[in-house]
């Protein structure tokens, strides 16, 4: 076990670092642990962001997690990192101070990509949403009722924006540039279900549209314009357009970052810039580009829940020296709730050539429809179907051939083959 | 000639008192073939993994009732004009424990829909005042039995009070629902003297049934059979007749016969363990833990059947299509890979995934019932019964392999608080 | 539903809950055993309370072991879970 004179540093405080910091003390790391956030937050639950705290249902500031770190932490909340010195093992705060460390988990995360126009994105009325302040701000602009909300992205959490502003009677207008909702994750086949389902909700969907520019009045957004020349009058825009990966604070320190992750081997160590692991420093979360051994040892950087707690956990115990057994390779799970619709899904959906629905009825809204990469079942995506994903899991996890052998109890004639409508 | 194999044994009522040691020679092959002198065999699947791989593979079907095929009455009419047209209605209103999706899916979701969490919660408070009714009239007893005295009659009037059924009509059902449980059991499914005296079974139950509706579509109160018979769900799905009598018998079938095994399996396991009696004497709030431990450690419904649609390839071997699949529920809740030192009854065990209920489309629609009626029942037991000590270890049993669970439970008691 | 974020002083420390909905499959069974604090919407969509007050502990406990796929965490500080 290490010598309790060992000190371990936690960048971040969401998810990952916390279920990293439990795991290191659960694998018996025994010295000090020092847990840095740019919040002044303890470690809370993003999904609600996005849902029931925007309903009101649930206040901002009630979605903490459970955690069971003890009073053994050093807390440093509210002073981001700015640097990291290897050589002399020191990280950097914003508020000046020097921490030094013995072991380091990286995982500052990610944060909302802004409207490119600054001047824009700054004006009264225009939400990125990722932090808890940023929930709690978009949830008051919402309760005031204005008079149509512009949801710019069409992803998941534009998705999921536009169609609770249905559930508080809003008129919402969602504009995506794709061929259809969420095209660029699960093809245009599915993309164009999950976009009937949120027309059926009244949501003024726009396909094949890009915001141009935001037109405002004292200060304040009043509409949005079309590239096409489209006016929306709406007095709240959130910018849904993804997230970037926060490693600035790492340039200068050697390790190899860029704004699509930091880069990691099979272990979860932190890779240098000459490719070589620096056996102090794990990552985990959102900004952990990793190979995936489900994907030919692919480098992927995974937004997923599950995925922060998974490598979290991993590269918990990897710090405290429990060696794992394998190399990381947990399969990428998703869910994402739409209104009252569970979207989700196993595996990545990248590359694939040919789709089936395996099971439901994708008329009726409630289906699973798996995606297959030459020949192997590589996703599958479920639509209120969620006690059907665990078969489809395994199919994935295997690699097994595509389309699968055998029908479904409630497919007597067999399965079609769909080209799943990548754009 | 006895049935040699191991699944023979489990259905052996020689050890119906203990079938864990057949369980645990049955996960040294995950999956096995037993021979039931057909050509695919039945296929037993015995641990927690293939159990709950089974449970959720698309490929396994539930729909295991051979043709209906009621008896033959000698009256040329009945028998070419009658019969034939009632095993076809039969066969299209089955339970929807025996159905698939779609048909299972809009089925549940109509009994989901009257099954509300305000009426559950109801029950709650219910089973409280039931027990102490209950044993307030055994309290100058010495002895008692738990089955006659409070498992039995506890889900009973619950389940009737849910359903609206009145309370005179109450001990019809009790001979009834004996014999419909039967075809939980898998030899009764071939034996035709089970299936003719099942059939005469439904019809009585049916026919009664069918005026309790009516009177619900007249008379509507608020219960479930009154909610089934006049409302339909959110998605305007409404049950027609013939599936609404199968669906209600299934219902209350299902109260008569299970919660019954999981309140006398719990007492009998409790004085099996008088710690763990003594501990939930002092900490009530243990009930919930200890209830999953009982579900995991002796469950009501030891197993369940299936079907496959097509071969499925599962620990190293493939259950060809059209094979009978038995899942041994209670098998797989011992399995040490994922219960450590399963044998052992301990509800400090944490993460308690057993299969008590089953598991995917098919989980038990009354497990929220069967839980408030176990925790009222046990809570009540632990704290009123003075000095319990069981007359009989191991007790009788009933004859059921797949519903398991002691015929009476003697206990002697220096009298109840 | 209500959220109480903070207890008022004095109060006891209320519970914190987070459910893994990727393992979450509609069961409803916390739906059942704590009816205040969970809820399934549409099919399977559930939402619940992260915040209980500590006074519904009992009913977290039963809606946390009831879980088939065993989804629920709970931190009790007042209980020291």
């Amino acid at each position: 076990m290490m010598p309790t004179s060992e000190r371990a540093v936690v960048v971040g405080a969401g998810l990952a670092a916390l279920r990293g910091a439990e795991a290191m003390r659960e694998a018996g790391f025994s010295g000090s642990l020092s847990i840095v956030g740019a919040e002044p937050y303890r470690p809370y639950d993003r999904p609600p962001l996005s849902k029931h705290v925007l309903t009101g249902a649930i206040r901002a500031d009630a979605t903490t997690l459970p955690s069971s770190l003890g009073a053994d932490v050093d807390w440093h909340l509210g002073s981001p990192a700015l640097g990291l010195d290897r050589a002399a093992r020191t990280l950097r705060l914003a508020d000046g101070r020097r921490l030094p460390y013995d072991r380091l988990l990286v995982a500052t995360g990610t944060r909302a990509r802004p409207w490119p126009n600054p001047h824009e994105g700054r004006l009264t009325g225009v939400f990125t949403l990722r932090g808890r302040d940023d929930a709690a701000a978009l949830r008051a602009a919402l309760a005031a009722g204005p008079r149509r909300v512009l949801v710019i992205g069409g992803g998941f959490i534009g998705c999921e924006v536009a169609n609770l502003c249905r559930q508080l009677g809003l008129p919402v207008t969602l504009v995506e540039p794709g061929p259809t909702p969420l095209a660029r994750v699960l093809g245009t086949t599915v993309g164009s279900l999950i976009g009937a389902i949120h027309e059926g909700r009244g949501v003024d969907l726009r396909c094949g549209g890009e915001v141009e520019w935001l037109e405002d009045e004292g200060g304040r957004l009043v509409r949005g314009h079309l590239t096409d020349g489209t006016r929306i009058d709406a007095d709240v825009a959130v910018i849904a357009l993804g997230a970037v990966r926060n490693t600035e604070w790492l340039a200068g320190s050697g390790l190899s970052a860029d704004p699509g992750g930091v880069d990691c081997d099979e272990a979860g160590y932190v890779l240098d810039a000459d490719g070589r692991p620096d056996p102090r420093i794990a990552a985990a979360g959102d900004v952990a580009r990793f190979p995936h051994p489900l994907y030919g040892g692919r480098r992927v950087a995974l937004e997923h829940w599950s995925q922060a707690v998974a490598q979290g956990v991993h590269a918990g115990r990897l710090l405290a020296g429990a060696v794992p057994e394998a190399p990381y390779g947990e399969l990428p799970t998703f869910w994402s709730t739409q209104g009252a619709v569970v979207v989700k899904s196993v595996g990545l959906t990248e590359g694939a050539d040919a789709l089936a629905f395996t099971q439901g009825e994708p008329a009726s809204g409630r289906f699973v429809a798996l995606y297959g990469r030459a020949g192997r079942c590589i996703a599958a995506v479920a639509v209120d179907s969620a006690r059907w994903l665990p078969a489809h899991a395994a199919l994935v996890a295997a690699g097994a051939p595509f389309p699968p052998r055998g029908a479904a109890a409630d497919r007597p004639k067999g399965i079609e083959i769909l080209a799943p409508g990548f754009p | 000639m006895p049935d040699a194999t191991l699944l023979g044994q489990v259905k052996d009522f020689a050890n119906r008192a203990n079938p864990y040691p057949v369980y645990a020679k049955l996960r040294e092959t995950p999956v096995s073939r037993q021979d039931d002198g057909t050509e695919a065999g039945t296929w037993v699947a015995a641990t927690h993994g293939t159990i709950s791989s089974l449970l959720h593979d698309p490929r396994v079907s539930s729909e295991t009732l051979p043709p209906a095929d009621r008896p033959r009455t000698g009256n040329p009419f009945t028998d070419l004009i009658v019969k034939p047209l009632k095993d076809w209605m039969m066969d299209r209103h089955r339970v929807f424990i025996f159905r698939d999706p779609p048909d299972h899916d809009a089925l549940r979701a109509s009994v989901m829909h009257q099954f509300s969490r305000e009426r559950v919660q109801a029950m709650r408070a219910r089973s409280d005042r039931l027990v102490a009714d209950l044993l307030d009239e055994k309290c100058a007893a010495r002895e008692i039995d738990a089955v006659d005295d409070l498992a039995y009659p506890l889900p009973v009037t619950v389940i009737c009070e849910l359903f609206g059924v009145p309370r005179e009509d109450e001990p019809k059902f009790h001979g009834w629902a004996t014999q419909l449980a039967t075809a939980l059991e898998p030899d009764s499914l071939s034996d035709p003297e089970i299936r003719a005296a099942n059939s005469r079974t439904f019809d009585a139950i049916g026919g009664y049934m069918a005026d309790l509706i009516k009177e619900k579509r007249r008379h509507p109160q608020d219960d479930m059979l009154s909610g089934l018979a006049n409302e339909a769900t959110p998605e305007g799905v409404k049950m027609g007749d013939y599936d609404l009598i199968a669906t209600s018998i299934l219902m209350l079938v299902a109260g008569h016969e299970t919660t019954v095994n999981l309140i006398t399996n719990g007492l009998l396991t409790l004085l099996r363990h008088p710690d763990e009696l003594e501990r939930l004497r002092q900490d009530p709030g243990r009930a919930p833990r200890l209830i999953e431990e009982l579900l995991r450690y002796e469950p009501p419904v030891q197993f369940r059947t299936r079907r496959t649609l097509a071969a499925i390839d599962i620990a190293d071997v493939t259950i060809p299509e059209g094979a009978d699949l038995v899942l041994l529920l209670a098998a797989g809740n011992r399995d040490a890979a994922v219960f450590p030192d399963p044998d052992r009854f301990d509800p400090d065990r944490a993460g308690t995934r057993h299969l008590g209920f089953g598991g995917s489309l098919h989980y038990c629609v009354g497990a929220p019932l069967a839980r408030f009626e176990a925790e009222a029942a046990l809570t009540a037991l632990a704290r009123r019964l003075k000095a319990p000590r069981l007359i009989a270890d191991p007790p009788p049993y009933r004859p059921g392999a797949a519903l398991r669970g002691p015929e009476h439970l003697r206990v002697a008691i220096e009298g109840i608080a | 539903m209500s959220a109480p974020a903070d207890a008022s002083p004095g109060s006891p420390p209320g519970l914190r809950v987070c459910v893994d909905l990727n393992l979450c499959q509609g069961y409803a069974q916390c739906c059942y055993a704590a009816p205040r604090h969970f809820r399934i919407e549409g099919h399977e969509a559930l939402f619940y309370d992260p915040a209980p007050a500590a006074r519904d502990r009992a009913d977290i406990e039963r809606a946390r072991v009831a879980c088939p796929v065993q989804a629920i965490r709970v931190e009790d500080p007042g209980r020291g879970a």
